[in-house]
C-alpha cells in the first residue's frame, strides 16, 4: 500500500539536506543559462520550475566510469613473465535525484529491459540502479517539444520513480511509489498526506489535459523497417542533421557505450563513456570499413532503434520517454516525431499495387496510404488513421510533414540525390541491410559491447 | 527582411540548374527557424529569413561537394564560404550564393534569460528593433537589442562578402574592428587563476556531444577528428574536465586564422559553454600579428596555410 505524505514547501531543502547525510542528493539548479543536475549545495539550492536541460541520466549511467583498475607487475627474475592485477570497481555510493519529472527517471526502465532483464546482467549498471532513487516532480504542464502522451506516459507517469511528488497548497503531496522510495519517508518534516490527495489528482488531471495532442506512432516498427533500405528518404531526413550527440547524451532512453583502456604506463583503467550512433566511430569495424558511412545511416538507426527495433524486442515498447530535449536542444531543430510520422505515412511511389502514384503523391499524399497500405492495416492496430491525423495536430509543422510522402520523387531520381560517398552502400544496401538490421537488433541485448569494443 | 519576394524569385529561377538550395523555415514552434532543403517549387514558399535564422548553413557545404548547391546567406556565413573556397574544400562552379542585408539575428539563450520558460511559445513577432513573444498566454516584448546576438551588436560584414544574387538593399556597418574584442580584452584583464578557474567551471558540464564541432562550418575533419580518434589515443574518454577543456584548446587552434567567428560553435552547446571566447582570442592575435581576417577575400591565403622567411611581426633572431 502506498504512503502518502506533505512536506511544507520552506521545509524542501531541509529534507535534501537531511536525505543528504546517507546519500549523494542529485537535485537540478542553473549553472550558467543550463539546468543540470548536481549534487545538492543548500547554498546554491535548486531550480525544479522547469525541465532541465540535461536529464539526470549521470545518476546511473555516468558520462564516464571505471570498470576497472590495472596493473602489470613484472616478475624481477624473469622478466617475459608479468602479473597483472585486476581490480573491479563496482560503485557503493548511493544516490537520490530529486526533482526529475517523469520522463527523466522513466528513461531508466528503457535501460533496466537491456541491462537487467536480458540474458547478461549489467553488475556496474545494477548496482548503481539498486544504490539510486528517484524522487520525481510531477510535470505542471506539457511544452510543445513534449510527447510523453504519445509513448504509453504522461506528465505524473511514476514509472521508473520511488517517489512522485506533486504541487499542492504550500507543499507537495507525496506518494511512494516503491519500497526503496518508502525508506526516504522516515523524516519528521514529512506529515501525513492523505488529506490532499483530492487536490493532488485534480493537478494531475490539469497537467495530462494541458498536454498537446499525442502524435500517433501506430505501426512505428514495421512502418520504420519498410523505409530500411530507402536511401533517398533517410537523405531527405537527415537533410539539416549535423552528426552530432547532442540529441542522444542528451536523452534519458539513449545507452549505448564505448569502452576504452587508458593505460599509463604499466597501470591503466578500463572505463566505459557514453557513445552515440550520431557518431562515425560508432560503427567503425577494425577492417577499417564502416556500415554507417553516412548521416543518413546513423540517424536512421537512432529513430529506428527506438521506434522500431527495441519495441520489437520488447513488447511494443517504444524507447522513448518524450522529453523532447533531442527537438529542443538540437542545433539544428531536427524533430524525431517528424521522422517517425514521416516513416508511417510514407507511401513508395514504384510499389506495383498502385498503377499511377505520381500524380496522386501531388494531390493528396494523406489520403493515398489509406487504400494502398490496406494490407499491412489489418495486422497491426490501424495505423491509417495515424496517417491523417499527424498530419493535423500540428499546424505550424505540418506542411513539411504533408510533403515528406510526396518525397517519393527524390527516391526515384536518387542518382541525383546521393552522394558518391554513399552509393555504393546504398547499392549493397539488401543484403546489406539485412544484416545490419540484424545486428540492430542484437545490439538491444548487448549493444554497446557489440562495437568496436572488439576491436580494442 | 524586408525583399523576401524578391529573395524567393531569384531561388526560383535558379532552382532548376541546382540539385538543392539551402535556406531556413519555421521550427518547431514560433521562435524557432530551421535549415530547409528546397528541391521543389513548392519549398520555397516555406522559405522564411528573419532574425531567428541563426544556422550557419556553409556548415553543410562540405558534405555537398560534387552537387549543384544554392545556399542563402547573412554576411557572416558568406564568410565561411570565402573560407571554405580559400581552402579549396567546396568548389565556387558548384555553389551559387544568395545574399541580402542582414540586420541581425537573436541569441535564444538571451531570450530565455528574459522569458524564462520558453516551452510554449503562443506567437513571435520581429520587426528590426522589437521582439514580441507570447509565451505561456503572457506577453514579452523585448527590444532587439536585449537579445541580439553578440556577433551581431558588432557586426562589420551584415551583407554577404560575396554573392552571385543579392536581394534587397545593403546594410551599413558601422562597428569596428575593436569594437568586436572587447569582451576579449575584459577577459585577458583577468589573471591567470581566475582565467582557469573560469574554463574549468564552464566546461565542467560539457557532455563532449561535439554540437561544437559538427556545427563549425571549418572543422572539416568531420568524422576523423583527434577527439575521438583511437589511434593514435590522443585524447581520454574520461570525463574529466581536462580531457574537455583541451578539446576546446584544439578545436581554436585549428581555427586560428580560419574561423569567422559565426558563432556557430557557442550557439549549438545544448548547456551554453561560451567557447567562442576560444575561437575570438585566436583571431585578435591573428589580427595582430598577421593583420588578417578570415573569410574576407576568397583570393588570400590564411596566414597558417603559407610561409614567409621573414614575417614583419615575428621577430625571432630577437627573441
Amino acid at each position: 500500500m502506498a504512503q502518502t505524505k506533505f512536506i511544507k514547501k520552506e521545509s524542501l531543502s531541509a529534507w535534501l539536506e537531511e536525505l543528504g547525510q546517507a546519500h549523494v542528493v542529485l537535485a537540478p539548479r542553473f549553472e550558467g543559462d543550463s539546468i543540470i543536475f548536481r549534487p545538492y549545495d543548500s547554498e546554491k539550492g535548486f531550480f525544479i520550475d522547469r525541465e532541465a536541460t540535461a536529464p539526470p541520466k549521470k545518476a546511473i549511467f555516468p558520462q564516464s566510469e571505471t570498470l576497472l583498475e590495472y596493473s602489470q607487475i613484472k616478475d624481477m627474475e624473469n622478466l617475459t613473465k608479468i602479473a597483472v592485477d585486476v581490480q573491479e570497481t563496482i560503485p557503493t555510493t548511493t544516490y537520490v535525484v530529486f526533482g526529475g519529472r517523469p520522463c527523466d527517471a522513466r528513461g531508466f526502465t528503457m535501460f533496466d529491459r537491456v541491462y537487467l532483464d536480458g540474458d547478461t546482467v549489467d553488475v556496474y549498471y545494477k548496482a548503481r540502479r539498486e544504490n539510486t532513487c528517484f524522487i520525481t516532480l510531477t510535470c505542471e504542464k506539457g511544452a510543445t517539444t513534449c510527447f510523453c502522451n504519445a509513448v504509453g506516459s504522461g506528465p505524473s507517469d511514476s514509472d521508473g520513480s520511488d517517489l512522485l511528488i506533486t504541487p499542492v497548497t504550500d507543499g507537495y503531496y507525496i506518494e511512494s511509489v516503491s519500497t526503496k522510495g518508502e525508506g526516504l519517508l522516515a523524516s519528521s518534516l514529512l506529515t501525513d498526506g492523505s488529506s490532499m490527495e483530492g487536490e493532488a489528482t485534480k493537478y494531475k488531471q490539469t497537467a495530462d489535459a494541458s498536454m498537446n495532442e499525442a502524435p500517433d506512432f501506430t505501426g512505428s516498427p514495421e512502418k520504420l523497417l519498410a523505409v530500411f533500405d530507402n536511401g533517398g528518404f533517410w537523405e531527405e531526413m537527415s537533410d539539416k542533421c549535423i552528426s552530432c550527440g547532442a540529441c542522444t547524451y542528451l536523452c534519458p532512453t539513449c545507452y549505448c557505450f564505448n569502452i576504452t583502456d587508458e593505460a599509463n604506463g604499466l597501470k591503466g583503467t578500463r572505463i566505459r563513456s557514453w557513445d552515440n550512433c550520431m557518431s562515425a566511430m560508432f560503427t567503425s569495424e577494425a577492417s577499417g570499413h564502416n556500415p554507417r558511412p553516412a548521416k543518413s545511416n546513423r540517424l536512421k538507426n537512432r529513430v529506428g532503434h527506438k521506434f522500431s527495433y527495441y519495441p520489437d524486442i520488447h513488447g511494443g515498447v517504444i524507447s522513448c520517454c518524450g522529453c523532447g530535449r533531442c527537438i529542443k536542444s538540437c542545433p539544428v531543430g531536427v524533430d524525431i516525431r517528424e521522422m517517425v510520422k514521416s516513416a508511417i505515412a510514407y507511401v513508395d511511389p514504384n510499389a506495383k499495387e498502385i498503377p499511377a502514384p505520381e500524380p496522386k503523391a501531388k494531390a493528396a499524399p494523406a489520403e493515398k496510404p489509406a487504400p494502398k497500405e490496406a494490407p499491412p492495416v489489418a495486422k497491426t492496430v490501424a495505423p491509417e488513421p495515424a496517417v491523417a491525423e499527424p498530419v493535423a495536430p500540428e499546424p505550424a509543422v505540418a506542411e513539411p510533414v504533408a510533403a515528406e510522402p510526396v518525397v517519393a520523387e527524390p527516391v526515384v531520381e536518387a542518382p541525383v540525390v546521393e552522394t558518391p560517398a554513399e552509393k555504393p552502400a546504398e547499392k549493397k544496401a539488401p543484403a546489406k541491410a539485412k544484416k545490419a538490421n540484424a545486428k540492430a537488433k542484437k545490439n538491444k541485448k548487448k549493444k554497446p559491447a557489440s562495437k568496436k569494443k572488439g576491436a580494442k | 527582411m524586408q525583399n523576401l519576394e524578391d529573395l524567393k524569385e531569384q531561388v526560383r529561377k535558379a532552382l532548376p540548374e541546382l540539385d538543392v538550395v539551402i535556406g531556413w523555415t519555421g521550427g518547431y514552434d514560433p521562435l524557432h527557424a530551421t535549415p530547409h532543403f528546397i528541391r521543389r517549387d513548392e519549398d520555397i514558399d516555406k522559405l522564411q529569413v528573419n532574425a531567428l535564422c541563426v544556422h550557419n548553413l556553409a556548415t553543410y557545404l562540405p558534405s555537398l561537394r560534387g552537387k549543384k548547391v544554392g545556399i542563402i546567406v547573412k554576411g557572416c556565413d558568406s564568410r565561411s564560404v570565402v573560407e571554405l573556397l580559400q581552402e579549396n574544400l567546396i568548389d565556387r562552379e558548384d555553389v551559387t550564393i544568395f545574399g541580402f542585408g542582414c540586420t541581425g539575428v537573436v541569441d535564444q539563450t538571451k531570450i530565455r534569460r528574459i522569458v524564462g520558460d520558453v516551452g510554449n511559445i503562443d506567437s513571435c513577432e520581429i520587426s528590426s528593433s522589437k521582439v514580441k513573444v507570447s509565451a505561456s498566454g503572457t506577453e514579452h516584448k523585448l527590444a532587439m537589442s536585449d537579445v541580439l546576438s553578440e556577433k551581431c551588436a558588432t557586426c562589420r560584414y551584415p551583407n554577404a562578402v560575396l554573392s552571385d544574387h543579392f536581394a534587397g538593399s545593403e546594410i551599413e556597418a558601422t562597428a569596428s574592428f575593436e569594437d568586436g574584442y572587447k569582451d576579449v580584452e575584459e577577459f585577458e584583464e583577468k589573471s591567470v587563476e581566475e582565467k582557469f578557474g573560469f574554463w574549468l567551471k564552464e566546461m565542467d558540464r560539457c557532455i563532449r556531444c561535439y554540437a561544437c564541432r559538427n556545427a563549425c562550418p571549418m572543422c572539416v575533419c568531420r568524422d576523423h577528428c583527434v577527439a575521438q580518434s583511437r589511434d593514435p589515443h590522443w585524447l581520454s574518454q574520461e570525463a574529466h574536465v581536462r580531457d574537455k577543456w583541451m578539446f576546446q584548446v584544439i578545436h581554436a587552434y585549428h581555427l586560428a586564422g580560419r574561423c569567422t567567428e559565426c558563432g556557430e560553435c557557442q550557439r549549438a552547446c545544448p548547456v551554453d559553454i561560451p567557447i567562442l571566447l576560444f575561437k575570438k582570442k585566436m583571431n585578435k592575435e591573428i589580427k595582430d600579428v598577421f593583420d588578417y581576417e578570415a573569410g574576407i577575400n576568397p583570393d588570400a591565403t590564411p596566414p597558417l596555410m603559407t610561409f614567409k622567411a621573414e614575417e614583419d611581426k615575428i621577430i625571432e633572431r630577437k627573441w
